[in-house]
């Protein structure tokens, strides 16, 4: 064998063992560490398990937003079919607003309460996460033009 | 006028870049009689230079309509306001989808121009480089005459702009964008040189296109680095990197130009690899292609998604699969050509280099699946999924951890074939410093972390490695000491990634006149709220003093910013920071009664993020300094190679 064919096997080969390697942590990583969005109606529907991590959206119901004694807030998130509340303990984003869209971060505790550890709004008031829109137009919430 | 002039100058560039292609590729035929060839090459070096006037032209129409407030002009109308600070009327020129692919084809006649003045490699390689850069502008310039046309008249004209999103009024943000954009798009430059040696068959390619890769790289260095440095202070979270999307778009040609880089080193020094580098020079400027497609065409959610119009992220899918799918055709058919290079041992150089490569490419693949899986199983299934930090802890930092570890060998060993023992053996006080480093944060830290003390342990290995390489180079040209700096800014930037990431303290609560908050070893008091008035946003700003020993020390005002304009408030966080130690403050809600939330965070080594990606950069640019201005060769026998 030549040195250059040596050497384009070994070329070769360091890139197939590489590749295996990336592609096993990349499927073990994916299998446990990818946060499914779900709206509100979903969660009824499919019954998610209290402490699995997933991510929440839909608008943030009127007139439903306390606070409590320190930084924790507490609201309703609904796409009209369902709604699920929310609690969460931190600074909420500048444009979070009763009757606007939202999508926040945690798991359902046994009580079925969503406990957030992030809570995202949107980036200006043009703007709205796709999913919720997506989740109020299942519902039949979606007004063009909103 | 402005308006008519720009579009005018943009329909010349389309032409001209169309010249530039057809003349470029003809000029690049070996040279016979009565063939042209030679006149081919001066009509493309011309039109090179043409086409930078004209855009630059369109380019500064566009930025005098921003300035003089012209709202007849569509995109200054729906971006722009005639009370915004006048070097914000400037930056939103880019802070649209129309502005930012002008300003994405003016840099790519920037490098077409900077191409045609060097002459890099011979006239031929030049001319077909010329030709492939024509391709490209015409593909762009196109893009933005039929579907994104800055230009675009408003009858009536509006009385008022809309105004620009105030997150992106900020001076990092001024910076990020044209910072970014040299980066991605002077990969540009290389993928033109590579498809111009594929053509033409000239091996000398990696070395007339260093110059290059080493802008785009320090480009693409600074630019993430600035992104980076904007979500850390202005999203008010604490946090300098999140895997979002988009930072992945700018990452992934990054990762792919480190590599590229180290490969071409080999290509160029001993033909190693010279495929492979040819491949790689491709599949750069594709993630940058990519990269823009994500960010602009509206299928990611975030504050750079401007467009969402279908025609757009249409245009742009055709115009990455013709620039990769070309690119790869003429690779298939021309690669086999090509001459490769001579022969290596186990233990040289070269087997580092292609560990380098190894890594680096593994790395990117990861960050590309973690990226476009979510968006594939959405077009697939309709199932919403994010991937988020966990995933990229598991996948990305085990390989790039690797690719560390193996830093130091590469500089120490010879072309072709080294000993291990004698190259090695000067790099045990690098050992040393290594261990010192462990046992420094074992004996620090709490709470203790493996993660941590390995990645202090490899930091210091880093920057031990880079003392021992500098001491070794004394007396050398200043391109010697290039990798030297660029390695040693790796183990500073892993340290404030290790400090930020795992030793972070936070505190959160309501805050009336008054009120103590403790802090990591911080003690601060809440002294109220008050209004304030800037140029085009009402704040709320709060006095917080820092305590020491039952003094005030220092104040620090965190605002809370309604810019009424565009409707929007946007928290304006202050940062104290001694290097070691960042201390954070971010205003929240109003409860009423001057009570705010107030956020504070301590960053143990934060700044040295930053600090080292700066440390990079400049290594990157000692070797292109060495480059461009040492004209004659490196003498053959010299102790140390130069890089």
């Amino acid at each position: 064998m030549t040195p250059k064919k040596k050497r384009r096997i070994a070329f070769a080969a360091a890139l197939v063992v590489a590749g295996a390697g990336a592609a096993v942590l990349i499927v073990g990583a994916l299998k446990d560490n990818v946060l499914y969005f779900y709206s509100p109606s979903d969660v009824a529907a499919k019954h998610v398990a209290p402490g699995v991590a997933f991510r929440i959206g839909g608008l943030v119901e009127k007139a439903s937003v306390r606070h409590g004694g320190g930084a924790d807030v507490h609201f309703v998130v609904t796409d009209g079919r369902g709604s699920v509340p929310v609690a969460y303990d931190g600074v909420l984003p500048a444009l979070f607003r009763e009757g606007q869209g939202v999508v926040a971060l945690g798991a359902l505790n046994g009580t079925g309460t969503f406990d957030a550890t992030e809570v995202l709004a949107k980036h200006d008031e043009k703007y709205m996460p796709p999913e919720v829109v997506q989740a109020l137009k299942r519902s039949g919430r979606w007004k063009e033009g909103q | 006028m402005t308006g008519e002039l720009g579009q005018l100058a943009l329909c010349f560039a389309l032409g001209l870049s169309l010249v530039m292609a057809a003349a470029g590729l003809a000029g690049s035929r070996a040279d016979k009689t009565n063939n042209g060839a030679a006149t081919a090459r001066a009509i493309a070096n011309g039109s090179a230079m043409g086409l930078l006037v004209f855009v630059a032209l369109a380019f500064g129409c566009l930025v005098t309509a921003f300035v003089t407030s012209d709202f007849s002009v569509a995109d200054v109308a729906n971006n722009s306001h005639t009370l915004k600070p006048l070097i914000y009327k400037i930056t939103g020129v880019w802070g649209n989808h129309e502005g930012s692919m002008l300003l994405w084809v003016l840099v790519l006649s920037l490098y077409a121009g900077a191409v045609a003045a060097m002459q890099r490699g011979g006239e031929r390689l030049t001319s077909a480089a010329l030709g492939i850069q024509g391709l490209l502008a015409a593909a762009f310039l196109a893009f933005i005459l039929f579907t994104s046309n800055p230009f675009l008249r408003l009858d009536p004209a509006p009385f008022e702009g809309a105004g620009l999103n105030p997150l992106l009024q900020d001076p990092g943000l001024a910076v990020h964008p044209p910072m970014l954009y040299a980066g991605y798009v002077g990969l540009s430059a290389s993928f033109s040189y590579a498809a111009a040696a594929l053509l033409v068959g000239e091996a000398g390619w990696a070395r007339a296109a260093r110059p290059f890769m080493l802008i785009a790289w320090i480009a693409l260095t600074c630019g993430i680095a600035l992104g980076s440095w904007w979500a850390y202070y202005e999203l008010g979270w604490g946090g300098f990197w999140f895997w979002d999307p988009v930072e992945n778009a700018s990452l992934m040609p990054w990762l792919i130009a480190t590599a590229l880089l180290h490969s071409a080193l080999a290509t160029e020094k001993s033909g190693a690899f010279s495929t492979w580098t040819l491949l790689l020079a491709i599949a750069g400027f594709s993630m940058s292609l990519i990269g823009t497609f994500l960010v602009r065409s509206g299928v990611l959610s975030s504050v750079h998604a401007f467009a969402s119009d279908p025609t757009r992220g249409f245009f742009i899918m055709v115009l990455i699969a013709g620039a990769i799918g070309g690119a790869l055709a003429l690779f298939a058919w021309r690669a086999p050509t090509l001459q490769g290079g001579a022969a290596f041992d186990t233990v040289s150089r070269e087997t580092t280099l292609l560990l380098n490569n190894v890594f680096l490419v593994a790395a990117c693949a990861c960050v590309f699946v973690g990226t476009l899986y979510p968006l594939a199983l959405d077009a697939l299934t309709g199932t919403k999924i994010s991937v988020g930090p966990p995933y990229y802890a598991l996948t990305f930092a085990p390989i790039f951890f690797a690719l560390l570890l193996l830093v130091p060998l590469g500089p120490r060993l010879s072309w072709r074939r080294a000993d291990w023992r004698t190259a090695l053996r000067p790099l045990y006080p690098a050992l040393g410093l290594a261990g010192l480093a462990a046992i420094v944060v074992l004996a620090l830290a709490s709470p203790r972390t493996l993660a941590g003390t390995a990645a202090f342990a490899v930091a210091g290995w880093l920057i031990g490695a880079s003392l021992v390489e500098a001491r070794q180079r004394r007396g050398a040209q200043a391109a010697a000491f290039a990798a030297v700096l660029a390695h040693a800014g790796l183990g500073v930037t892993l340290m404030g990634v290790a400090g930020t990431t795992l030793w972070r303290s936070e505190a959160l609560d309501v805050m009336g006149p008054g009120d103590i908050m403790h802090v990591g070893p911080y003690t601060l008091r809440f002294d109220g709220v008050t209004a304030v008035d800037g140029p085009n946003y009402q704040a709320q700003r709060a006095h917080v003093a820092l305590i020491d020993g039952g003094r005030a020390v220092a104040m620090m005002e965190p605002e809370k910013r309604v810019y009424p304009a565009e409707g929007q408030d946007v928290s304006d966080t202050a940062i104290r920071t001694t290097i070691l130690r960042d201390l954070y403050l971010a205003l929240g809600d109003d409860r009423g009664g001057g009570r705010f939330v107030l956020r504070a965070y301590v960053s143990p080594l934060a700044p040295l993020i930053w600090l080292g990606a700066l440390v990079m950069a400049l290594g990157g640019a000692l070797s292109l300094w060495g480059r461009l201005m040492v004209r004659a060769p490196a003498p053959a026998a010299q102790a140390l190679p130069a890089e």
